[in-house]
């Protein structure tokens, strides 16, 4: 099918319109946080960089920032340990059940996050009678976690094959060595890979955060969702969406430097 | 001492795979599907409505209640119909920018519309709803702004906003395992098509949509069930509308079981849905 040059001019066009409705939000995100005006007006009829300022100093801002790192700290960590375990036992041995280990690990970000959320905090504060908090935030963030390193960490095994292993064996490396001298390595940009999509994944995470996080945490999504509809902070909101917006450009660029597996870099 | 382990390990790999299972099975399986299983027996009890407590008999008159109420029903099927408009729109969308990506950008070019592609998916969940507030807002929206010129008008909040913001969010989702699937498709099987007189559309329609039909499915796994239980789109820019996801919001302070009933669509959709992207092999195209 030789395509004519009408078709590939209104493909064109039609690629176009869809970057346009991508990014003309996110654009308008970022203006915005310049907006001298307190309501929101648009178009801007006079720009500031105050509220970038007032939102730096913001203790509310910084506080939820602070919540959230750790959050997405501790959740990847678990993530990438559970998730590599798990991965070595699907490529590596035979036992019954393996067939649904990639349908069990894809189960806590396929269901609605409401369901998941409502059902940790039944069996937390109901079943198991803790409060929520830091604590059980992180057991939520790292059960949806877990996939996106599962994902990574079993492609590359699948692909590494089981050679380089045996040829360190046979030349008498015990298991630990083999692994740390040979296998870690050979998976660490899987690795590193998982782990970015996991806090990005964390980092993100509102509907599971509102149901386990008790009172005393508020991670950014949080805060930005608490103050949406609060009128004098929206220049806050403001400046917080616009930064959001400008760092999702750090992992694309990592991740550039990485290969990945997939297409989707195996978030799914 | 590691030195013993490490003999050991060796020796048995049951006790290998052992080490490597239990604790992530503990976690997913007894822990999350764990409660899950316990919150949706509680679509079985009731409350009493003197206490508040939950009551734990079995019987079946939240099912009962849900289906008799025209409100519930009517919550149910908006639901559905917004997650399926909500795939339509993406399909539309995504499949003539997968197309160009893949078929006919340069490798350079290639590159960049891919990373473009996936930019957004950093981008915060929330601002992206919060953007699209400021999109629609009647009257004074960027869009009225943008788009009044030509004679269009903002619909304002409500279920076309629900459609248009989870659309957006998950366009990227459809897009990306669409441009794996026609990258592989091989451009013969195209050539092949116009050489025995096949136009444009005919090729579309006959070779290239039969063949990346998984993809779709891929892609329509996530456009469809991350819509399917969304709440904080539709309180954000759905106006008074309520989805699945609000009823089982509001029902979890006041009625746990019926909240937990109300999850049950949601899950059981999802549920057979994952069966049949199984079955056509559409998770391995992910």
């Amino acid at each position: 099918m030789t395509i004519s040059k009408s078709a590939r001019l209104a493909l064109a066009a039609l690629l176009g319109i869809g970057l346009a409705f991508i990014y003309v939000p996110l654009t308008v995100v970022i203006i915005n946080s310049f907006n001298a005006s307190r309501t929101f007006s648009w178009p801007p009829t006079e720009l500031t960089t105050k509220w970038w300022a007032k939102a730096i100093e913001n203790t509310g801002v910084r506080e939820a920032l602070k919540w959230s790192i750790i959050a997405g700290l501790s959740a990847t960590v678990i993530a990438l340990l559970l998730g590599t375990a798990l991965a070595f036992a699907v490529s590596r041995y035979e036992f019954f059940g393996r067939e649904v280990i990639s349908l069990l690990v894809v189960l806590p970000i396929s269901l609605p996050g409401v369901v998941t959320g409502i059902a940790l905090n039944n069996a937390f504060t109901k079943q198991l009678g803790m409060s929520t908090g830091l604590i059980t935030v992180v057991i939520g963030h790292a059960t949806f976690c877990i996939v996106v390193v599962y994902n990574n960490a079993l492609a590359r095994l699948r692909r590494m094959g089981t050679s380089l292993q045996e040829a360190s064996m046979d030349l008498g490396a015990n298991g630990i060595t083999t692994f740390r001298l040979v296998t870690l390595p050979n998976m660490a940009s899987a690795l590193v890979a998982g782990g970015l999509l996991a806090f990005g994944l964390s980092f993100d995470e509102i509907v599971v955060t509102t149901f386990t996080a008790g009172p005393g945490i508020q991670t950014l999504p949080l805060w930005i969702y608490n103050n949406l509809f609060r009128p004098n902070q929206a220049p806050i909101v403001n400046v917080v969406a616009a930064t959001l917006v400008l760092l999702s450009i750090v992992p694309i660029y990592l991740s550039q430097r990485l290969s990945s597996d997939s297409s989707t870099g195996g978030r799914f | 001492m590691l030195q013993e382990v490490a003999n050991t390990m060796h020796k048995r790999p049951k006790l290998r795979l052992f080490a490597l299972l239990t604790a992530p099975i503990l976690w997913l399986v007894v822990a999350y599907l764990g409660a899950l299983a316990t919150l949706l027996i509680n679509a079985f009890f009731t409350i009493d409505s003197f206490t508040g407590n939950v009551v734990q008999t079995f019987n079946f008159g939240n099912f009962q209640d849900m289906f008799s109420d025209a409100a519930y029903k009517n919550v149910v099927l908006r639901t559905l119909g917004i997650a399926g408009a909500v795939t339509v729109l993406c399909t539309i969308l995504a499949i003539p920018m997968a197309f160009y990506m893949a078929k006919i950008a340069k490798p350079e070019t290639q590159k960049i519309l891919v990373a473009l592609i996936l930019t957004p998916l950093w981008a915060s969940y929330l601002v992206k709803i919060y953007a699209w507030r400021t999109m629609l807002e009647p009257g004074n929206g960027v869009l009225d702004w943008l788009l009044g010129p030509i004679g269009f008008k903002s619909p304002g909040f409500g279920g076309p906003a629900i459609i248009i913001g989870l659309s957006y969010l998950w366009l990227p989702y459809m897009i990306l395992p669409l441009y794996a699937g026609l990258s592989r498709l091989p451009s013969n099987l195209l050539d092949a098509s116009g050489d025995l007189g096949a136009h444009n559309w005919y090729t579309f329609r006959r070779i290239i949509l039969p063949l990346i039909f998984p993809s779709l499915v891929a892609g329509s796994m996530f456009t469809f069930s991350l819509s399917l239980g969304d709440y904080i789109t539709a309180t954000i820019i759905g106006g008074k509308l309520q989805m699945l996801g609000n009823v089982v919001y509001q029902n979890f302070s006041i009625n746990l079981p019926f909240a937990a009933t109300i999850a049950t669509i949601p899950v059981t959709i999802m549920a057979i849905y994952l069966w049949m992207v199984r079955r056509t092999g559409a998770l391995a195209n992910l």
